[in-house]
């Protein structure tokens, strides 16, 4: 596999005509074939980096290399690597699917009876082949997003960025978007998400970055990262009702989430069995136990200062 | 194999005028019926009606002479609406995008939206001098003048159409040049009268209207008659062409009213 990294950002500033510093020297490397995560709260600046990447914003300084072909010197080779899942919808809703993506290609120097044939097999993977001649307006939420995805993979990009793909569509739907990535991935193609779903980063995603008032405040493997949590939180649901007072059990935070259930925050490296122990002394009885957050999710809250809305 | 075609900008530019022939044709009743519905009513009204009594003008018949006029005032305001309501379009609607992300130069980008522009003046200046035959005998003296007026004249308010639209934030901005600016320069470049019946201040303050230039030098195509010199009319609006151009250009270098 090539050394050249897939994506380099050196130092990039942004500073909107507003005064808005929305990036404030960021750098990032992503490795070839890697599947990244670029996680932040709203107005973090994640949509302004991928903005300057896919040279739809301008930057006010730094560099941004595409597999080592730099943006500003060579914009043409370097957005031919380049495919781009936008946050919002942006083809037109009076084109046809087949039509949105062999004109697409088009743009891209591919000729008409290529085009024809790559869009037969990117709306078939994205399961919209039945839709392939109907108004794109007519297309729902999930079929929508899935269409922008077949559209970025017509020119067949060695880097792929999505902004939050499965925004708004529901479980069975995502689940297919994901299937399309990770088949994309497994074929090659670098992907940097972006997502609200935490989950989603983590079952996806090796590597991660997280961006909070323009800086990259943490980047690195998923495992590592997830690893510097030392607390775990969990809900235990008992058999009948909690009694008036709580058992107290040494370096366990014990709290009633209501009459039958309790809350726990403990170390990580703790043992549960002397917790169960505990309980059991106290006369509670566990019937069922479950994992109070997302683990990313938890990460996230710390690195960011507990903002609510995450990516 | 690579897939990319041995011509990747023509085959861009041709993916772009492609798109706009199919815009134009998928909503022909906003883009080719009224034209050719309003050229009627003015070939019906001001030539047959009204033109019977006003006899000769500038030494024709005048439904002759308000022909070459009608015909060129079509393809302007026509090639003008549809590069500037089809990029405006594309930017409110955002698939634009698609353009901006792509490796296409500039350059493309420009030409293939002023070349769907100009093919619909050009269809519309066809379907608007077919009507013109069923009110008077066309002939075309002069075909090469003919034919490069119309795709000069085409091409500059494209060119100025686009222009409109990189500026324009909303719909009303591309509504207010064509009826402040255009509709009134149309109407005071010569289409309806020759430039020897103004007082001499107004044929003054004409000479300073593109769109008169335009209008004589297609007239000067089908009839043989001009109120200015050919060759003065060519290098306006060559002239025109290439300031315009070299304008669209750097707007879309600069990424004003497209990138943030």
């Amino acid at each position: 596999m090539s050394s050249i990294p897939a994506l380099e950002i050196h130092e990039l500033r942004k500073v909107y005509a507003t005064g808005v510093e929305a990036l404030k020297g960021v750098s990032l490397i992503v490795q070839p074939g890697d599947f990244f995560a670029l996680l932040g709260p709203n107005g973090a600046g994640k949509s302004t980096l991928i903005g300057i990447v896919s040279s739809l914003v301008n930057s006010s300084s730094g560099s941004v290399k595409v597999f080592g072909v730099d943006i500003e010197q060579d914009r043409e080779a370097a957005m031919r690597l380049l495919g781009l899942v936008p946050q919002e919808v942006n083809f037109n809703f009076f084109e046809k699917p087949f039509d949105i993506l062999c004109n697409y290609a088009g743009f891209y120097g591919i000729a008409r009876a290529e085009a024809r044939l790559r869009a037969e097999q990117e709306l078939r993977r994205a399961q919209l082949w039945d839709k392939a001649h109907t108004m794109a307006r007519t297309l729902s939420g999930g079929m929508k997003r899935r269409l922008m995805i077949a559209r970025a993979m017509m020119t067949r990009p060695r880097l792929l960025i999505l902004d939050e793909p499965t925004a708004g569509v529901d479980i069975e739907i995502r689940r297919g978007m994901w299937r399309i990535l990770k088949e994309v991935n497994a074929a090659g193609t670098t992907v940097i998400l972006t997502t609200h779903y935490l989950e989603e980063a983590e079952s996806l995603c090796r590597n991660l970055a997280i961006i909070n008032g323009g800086q990259i405040i943490e980047n690195g493997p998923m495992k590592t990262l997830l690893a510097k949590l030392d607390v775990e939180g969990f809900l235990l649901d008992i058999d009948g009702e909690l009694p008036a007072t709580l058992p107290q059990i040494n370096g366990v935070q014990v709290r009633a989430e209501d009459s039958h259930t309790l809350d726990l925050e403990m170390p990580r490296a703790m043992d549960l069995n002397s917790v169960f122990a505990s309980l059991d002394a106290a006369g509670i009885r566990v019937r069922s136990m479950r994992t109070k957050t997302n683990r990313l999710e938890e990460l996230f809250m710390r690195l960011t200062g507990g903002k609510e809305a995450a990516a | 194999m690579s897939a990319i075609s041995s011509h990747p900008n023509l085959t861009a530019l041709l993916t772009i005028t492609r798109r706009e022939m199919t815009r134009i044709l998928r909503i022909w009743a906003q883009t080719l019926v009224p034209p050719a519905i309003t050229m009627t009513l003015y070939f019906l009204i001001f030539g047959s009606l009204i033109g019977r009594r006003i006899g000769d003008m500038g030494g024709y018949d005048y439904m002759d002479f308000i022909v070459p006029g009608l015909v060129m005032m079509a393809i302007i305001q026509n090639s003008y609406g549809n590069i500037s309501s089809s990029f405006f379009g594309a930017k409110f609607g955002r698939h634009i995008e698609e353009m901006l992300v792509s490796p296409m130069p500039n350059w493309v980008i420009l030409g293939g939206y002023v070349a769907g522009a100009v093919l619909r003046g050009l269809l519309v200046g066809v379907i608007v001098l077919c009507i013109a035959m069923l009110f008077t005998h066309v002939r075309i003296p002069h075909p090469l003048i003919t034919i490069t007026t119309v795709l000069l004249g085409a091409t500059i308010f494209s060119l100025a159409g686009f222009i409109n639209a990189v500026y324009a934030k909303k719909f009303d901005d591309v509504a207010i040049v064509p009826t402040f600016i255009l509709t009134p320069l149309t109407y005071l470049g010569g289409v309806f009268y020759s430039v020897k019946l103004l007082p001499d201040w107004a044929q003054v303050m004409t000479h300073a209207n593109p769109i008169f230039y335009m209008v004589n030098a297609f007239r000067y195509g089908l009839l043989d008659s001009s109120d200015v010199p050919i060759g003065v009319a060519y290098a306006l609006m060559i002239g025109f062409v290439l300031v315009l151009g070299a304008l669209g250009l750097w707007l879309l270098k600069r990424g004003i009213g497209l990138r943030s």
